[in-house]
């Protein structure tokens, strides 16, 4: 009982983050149709950068909104300078378009940070806490609690706010969106900043735990897509539930079948989607995007 | 890298003005080659290697070069990629007509470049860590590093004498992690300890504690080592330390770097691991006949590069200075010659320990190479 827990405890930890880097996939995708595979560079700069500027001096909590800050301007970067131009483009261009530019960021941090592996203090202590024999970092808690804080600030701004409104809608029907006087360029762009800034507290809060470096985007967004595509891409309660499904799936198959594979389940759960039930857990029926 | 780009240049035109000016400038000096990773994922190899070697070059030619002859050093950089060193090392061969070899950062890039030299009847003296280099004996291929065999050895070897018995393992499935486990699990019999469970990790994972909850339950568990490399053991020992794990770990010669004490933080406190006696330079007592090498090459290093030692740049160090005391007793820079005097290389004191080599012995060097440290307040202690 007591593995079972540790287990779990494990699993959601590294599925709240699979989940936060997947519910920034949901938000570019459904405002653009694009799978942003830049996502994981997003959780490197906020990482990387709150390491050097805490190291340069700078207080941590200013440090890491300055991180944040500096990932949302590289996501309207992103958007202005690689996306925008090419918005005649059919998503599969723009999808490229991403990796390259995933490519880019990471050689961009090896020369503005450096190639080390690079960690951060526990906000609040590195002594566990004991719960049904199961050792809890306290950092745990933080990642857990800074996922679902997020996950309730995007409901309550999607639901309640105007310009969350104008988001779902041009997600809903773009042309119908742009008819109403949304500015849809400007809604695709507000969805890449958002994402770098859910991006960059994910890789802020998990730091301490997993520690960073310049390359970590890559297998981030790896996991964080095979979430996104288990929950059903472009659904955010599908991001979420993708992403701890995914960990906690991780951390059972290491723990009782082999560690070996434990990288391989997050691409056979992709394999399993595409092959059982391509919409995903929440996806709709019908998918007609590619 | 700077250093690296003049020397490739300086390279390049003393390759042209060879050219021209015949033989005369081939016959003044030595001509040492050397294809290493100075950039590239392996760089934290290769660059404090290419840095040694052109930092002893220097102080050998200022101090009147070797039998009356400035050496010239040619340093390729292959990335650590295998194709690379090839080419390299075939061009040094036939262009550049050197008379040795020093290096080789990575075993694949050895293994790639040895039947080149074994050809051509030049000595190769590698800077890379496994055994097979030099397993089975080849007659013109010799090595530095302690393998990684011997640190399973130095491990056991400790854990013996503290009356452990039953250990977890928990390899990284990198190149390294994935040796040292077979070399382990190949030893660990003759020792009468028994691996009552064995785990693995991917070289980028970033949580092991369900692999660390499986050992942790382990009947009779005294002790865990961790083969691997990289950013991995640091994170095994933290998850460790977070489980409440109180048998004692051991971390590989892999992790024998001060950003692995900067990585786990308090939780490396107690690890222990076998390593180069460069590590503790200052600490060994003065009686160690290795004080006097390691700490020197410590200071001159630190002082040219303004870098903390690693004991990876010492290899190449040993490499050097094992060719160089070879060149003197043949007394020529007949490639046959030198090859010969390598091999009877004996009581040389290198910062890796002392270096015995034999016609079936390549290497030289024997277990009390290593020393077993400890990590306490956040620096090495030596065990004993």
């Amino acid at each position: 009982m007591a593995e079972f827990l540790q287990f779990c405890v494990s699993g959601l930890t590294v599925g709240a983050v699979y989940a936060l880097v997947a519910l920034g996939f949901t938000i570019i995708y459904n405002a653009s149709d694009v799978v942003n595979f830049a996502q994981g560079e997003f959780v490197m700069i906020g990482g990387m950068a709150t390491v050097f500027l805490t190291a340069a001096g700078v207080p941590l909590p200013l440090a890491a909104l300055i991180a944040i800050a500096a990932a949302m301007v590289v996501g309207l970067a992103l958007h202005r300078l690689a996306i925008e131009p090419a918005r005649g483009a059919s998503p599969v261009t723009l999808i490229i378009i991403t990796i390259g530019a995933s490519i880019f960021l990471r050689g961009l941090a090896q020369v503005v940070f450096d190639r080390q592996f690079h960690s951060l203090p526990s906000f609040s202590g590195d002594t566990p806490i004991q719960f049904g024999g199961a050792a809890i970092l306290p950092q745990s808690f933080w990642v857990l609690a800074g996922a679902g804080i997020i996950v309730l600030a995007l409901w309550a701004f999607f639901n309640r706010t105007l310009l969350g409104k104008a988001v779902l809608a041009t997600a809903a029907n773009r042309l119908a969106a742009r008819l109403v006087g949304i500015n849809t360029s400007f809604v695709v762009g507000f969805s890449f900043v958002v994402s770098a800034a859910i991006g960059a507290i994910a890789g802020i809060l998990v730091t301490p735990i997993t520690l960073t470096s310049y390359d970590i985007g890559t297998l981030l967004a790896l996991k964080g897509f095979a979430a996104a595509m288990l929950g059903g891409m472009g659904n955010p309660l599908g991001a979420i539930v993708g992403g701890l499904a995914v960990g906690l799936l991780e951390a059972f198959g290491a723990g009782y079948l082999s560690s070996t594979y434990k990288d391989a389940i997050a691409f056979i759960v992709i394999l399993g989607v595409l092959f059982v039930m391509p919409g995903g857990l929440f996806g709709r029926a019908s998918v007609e995007r590619v | 890298m700077t250093n690296l780009k003049t020397c490739l240049g300086g390279a390049a035109l003393l390759a042209g003005a060879a050219m021209f000016a015949g033989t005369a400038t081939a016959a003044e000096t030595i001509k040492i080659g050397a294809s290493l990773a100075v950039t590239g994922p392996a760089s934290f190899l290769g660059d404090p290697e290419a840095k040694t070697l052109e930092l002893y070059v220097d102080k050998i030619n200022k101090d009147g070069g070797v039998n009356g002859k400035q050496l010239e050093l040619i340093v390729y950089d292959d990335g650590g990629n295998a194709n690379n060193a090839r080419t390299f090392a075939t061009r040094l061969v036939e262009d550049d007509g050197i008379v040795a070899m020093v290096g080789g950062s990575t075993t694949g890039a050895t293994m790639a470049m040895v039947p080149v030299f074994e050809d051509a009847g030049i000595p190769f003296i590698s800077l890379a860590g496994a055994v097979v280099i030099i397993d089975p004996v080849k007659e013109f291929t010799f090595k530095t590093p302690h393998t990684d065999r011997m640190a399973c050895e130095k491990i056991f070897t400790d854990m013996k004498a503290r009356g452990i018995a039953k250990i977890g393992m928990i390899s990284g499935t990198g190149g390294f992690g994935k040796s040292m486990r077979d070399q382990c699990l190949d030893v660990v019999g003759s020792y009468g300890i028994e691996i009552v469970a064995d785990e693995t990790y991917g070289p980028k994972d970033s949580d092991m504690t369900p692999q660390l909850t499986n050992i942790k339950s382990a009947e009779g568990l005294q002790a865990v080592i961790n083969p691997g490399f990289g950013q991995g053991p640091a994170i095994v020992t933290r998850n460790y330390r977070q489980l409440g794990i109180d048998v004692p770990l051991y971390q590989s010669h892999g992790v024998a770097s001060k950003s692995f004490i900067d990585l786990a933080g308090d939780a490396a406190e107690g690890v222990r691991l076998p390593a180069s006696a460069l590590l503790v330079a200052e600490k060994l007592p003065d009686s160690d006949p290795q004080k006097a090498v390691v700490l020197g090459y410590k200071t001159a290093y630190e002082e040219a590069t303004g870098q903390p030692v690693s004991t990876f740049g010492g290899h190449a160090y040993d490499g050097l200075m094992i060719l160089v005391e070879a060149m003197k007793r043949a007394g020529s820079e007949d490639p046959a010659a030198i090859r010969d005097e390598i091999e009877k290389t004996s009581g040389f004191m290198g910062t890796a320990g002392v270096v015995n080599m034999s016609a079936d012995d390549h290497l030289g060097l024997d277990l009390s190479a290593f020393r077993m440290l400890e990590i306490k307040d956040g620096d090495w202690a030596l065990v004993e």
